[in-house]
């Protein structure tokens, strides 16, 4: 009897054994824990990290010296051509944003990191929502996470001689060509002294659909009304080390800055899943509102620090397009805001200029 | 809690377990597959994420109020009394996850002031002040309640298994549609 019931529970035990492995063995490798490697936010983040002399506890990982700041968004509806989103009604919408210049120390001086960008909440009454995250160059240095992560590595300064290593440099620039275009961009680009005198641009391409259901793919630039002159690149260095956030904290103070938000509609030819390519002929341009700047404050008292300014949010008529920039983007964006949500941020550089 | 009068659970609750355990294993596997990536994948997994979370919260609580309403069929008598206690527990500790993870999840999100959105133009409200403190430890029990609760299933689904194909004791037959072995339906 005893051998009977053994023989007969030896195949259904070794069933249900096959299929608790099988689904585990599944589960693991969906997670990424087994088979071939995967680039995971945290890889991003580390590289980020690793470039910034280590992690800052409690800040961004990238573009973590900032300000904050609130104002507002009035439109006359011309955006509605390309999108029915809620704040492209005719009317005036609620912002919050954040400038912030290049690289994870937000502790470093305004000279070393010249990178303008603005983040941007958008907020419609129906609890839509449009959050941007924007540099003051048309175009990235490159066009996919795995190089971006080759760029960061490549970059990080030598301990030994606080500079990056040229011979890593020259690998990564042999093997990536398409940052070739961004850098000849840089290089004969102006540094605008003021965050309020600078364009800056949705780096990549969006998916437009309107009302009557054709879509169009949409880069946007915010483009200033204030106009203003440029840095001395060869002074950088003894730029005083908060700067450019003070010149817009005093400027705030006088009155508000306004910027114009223009849809840029692709032509035919447009590459709109590769940020390294510009486009450069003359485009169907729309002007979709007015952006008005009217209060900064620093992020340890100002609304911007908590928010994670992911630019796949987006309201309705507006989607991702098939560049794979985008869902990288909003990844890392998610791993260092939770990475830095379970630290304790102290005050950034200009923070503690304004509450010292 | 237990109906001696039943040989089977409720026709829906039926039908809603194996529904649920369709939707829930994807959400899991939806869920680690799409943190793990930084490619196309996360935005499409997240996108379907979301809603199929609140899909499982509302099954969820459906099957709750059925399975309070109509009772579970008594365990068999020559059932050890620890394995009794350990299918009861277990049984609750999969309850308290199909409607505990959704919820963490919403929760999660409302504390770093990021949406519920269930299309392009319909949100959830928040359920948890701006926090990031609060949001973090939230995201951590998402993540550690999430691999202990895939655990739980492949322990409910290895022990059903045993009643259905080892000890064919009618308890496998309580949850699906076939008849009770020795027993007249």
């Amino acid at each position: 009897m005893t051998q009977r019931t053994s023989r007969n529970t030896f195949l259904p035990m070794a069933l249900i054994g096959t299929i608790v492995v099988a689904l585990a063995t599944a589960f693991a490798w969906v997670a990424g824990i087994i088979g071939p490697h995967r680039q995971s936010g945290g890889d991003i983040v580390n590289a980020l990290e690793a470039n910034a002399g280590g992690a800052h506890a409690g800040y961004r990982r990238a573009h973590a010296k900032g300000l904050c700041f609130s104002g507002s968004f009035t439109t006359n509806g011309a955006g509605l051509a390309l999108s029915p989103a809620s704040m492209f009604q005719p009317g005036t919408y609620p912002v919050i944003g954040r400038f912030s210049l290049g690289g994870g120390n937000p502790l470093a001086t305004d000279g070393r990191n010249v990178f303008h960008a603005m983040a941007l909440r958008l907020t419609a009454p129906d609890g839509q929502e449009w959050r941007m995250a924007m540099d003051h160059t048309p175009i990235f240095p490159v066009a996919d996470p795995a190089a971006f992560q080759a760029l960061q590595v490549a970059s990080t300064p030598d301990p030994k001689t606080g500079k990056p290593d040229p011979a890593r440099m020259k690998t990564y620039l042999a093997q990536h060509p398409e940052t070739a275009a961004f850098q000849a961009y840089i290089a004969k680009a102006p540094l605008p002294a003021s965050f309020a005198t600078a364009i800056y641009y949705s780096i990549n391409a969006f998916r437009f659909t309107n009302g009557a259901g054709t879509t169009h793919l949409v880069r946007w630039q915010i483009i200033p009304e204030a106009t203003g002159p440029d840095l001395d690149k060869n002074t950088l260095a003894s730029l005083p080390r908060d700067a450019l956030f003070q010149e817009m904290v005093a400027r705030t103070a006088k009155g508000p800055s306004r910027w114009h938000l223009q849809l840029v509609v692709a032509n035919p030819g447009d590459v709109t899943n590769n940020a390294t390519i510009a486009w450069t002929d003359p485009h169907r341009v729309i002007d979709a509102g007015t952006l008005t700047v009217s209060a900064v404050g620093p992020e340890e008292a100002g609304q911007c620090r908590d928010l994670n300014f992911d630019p796949t949010v987006l309201p309705r008529g507006i989607a991702i397009s098939d560049d794979p920039l985008l869902a990288a983007r909003s990844k890392v964006y998610s791993t260092s805001f939770t990475r830095r949500a379970g630290e304790h941020p102290g005050p950034s550089a200009i923070g503690k200029d304004m509450h010292p | 809690m237990s109906r001696p009068d039943r040989t089977h659970f409720a026709p829906l609750l039926r039908v809603i377990h194996w529904t649920m355990a369709l939707l829930v294993l994807a959400m899991l596997f939806i869920g680690v597959g799409m943190v793990s990536t930084t490619g196309p994948a996360y935005v499409s997994l997240l996108a379907l994420h979301r809603p199929l979370g609140i899909a499982i919260l509302l099954l969820a609580l459906v099957r709750l109020a059925i399975r309070l309403g109509t009772g579970a069929p008594p365990l068999p008598d020559d059932l050890p009394k620890p394995q009794k206690l350990a299918a009861k527990g277990s049984h609750g500790l999969l309850y308290a996850a199909m409607i505990g993870m959704p919820l963490i999840g919403w929760a999660m999100l409302s504390a770093a002031d990021d949406r519920v959105s269930l299309s392009p133009s319909l949100a959830l409200p928040a359920i948890m002040p701006h926090d990031l403190m609060l949001y973090w430890w939230l995201r951590q029990a998402h993540t550690v309640i999430g691999v202990a609760f895939f655990l739980l299933i492949l322990l409910h689904l290895a022990a059903a298994l045993m009643h259905g194909l080892i000890r064919r004791d009618g308890v496998w037959q309580s949850m699906t549609f076939g008849k009770i072995p020795g027993k007249r339906d």
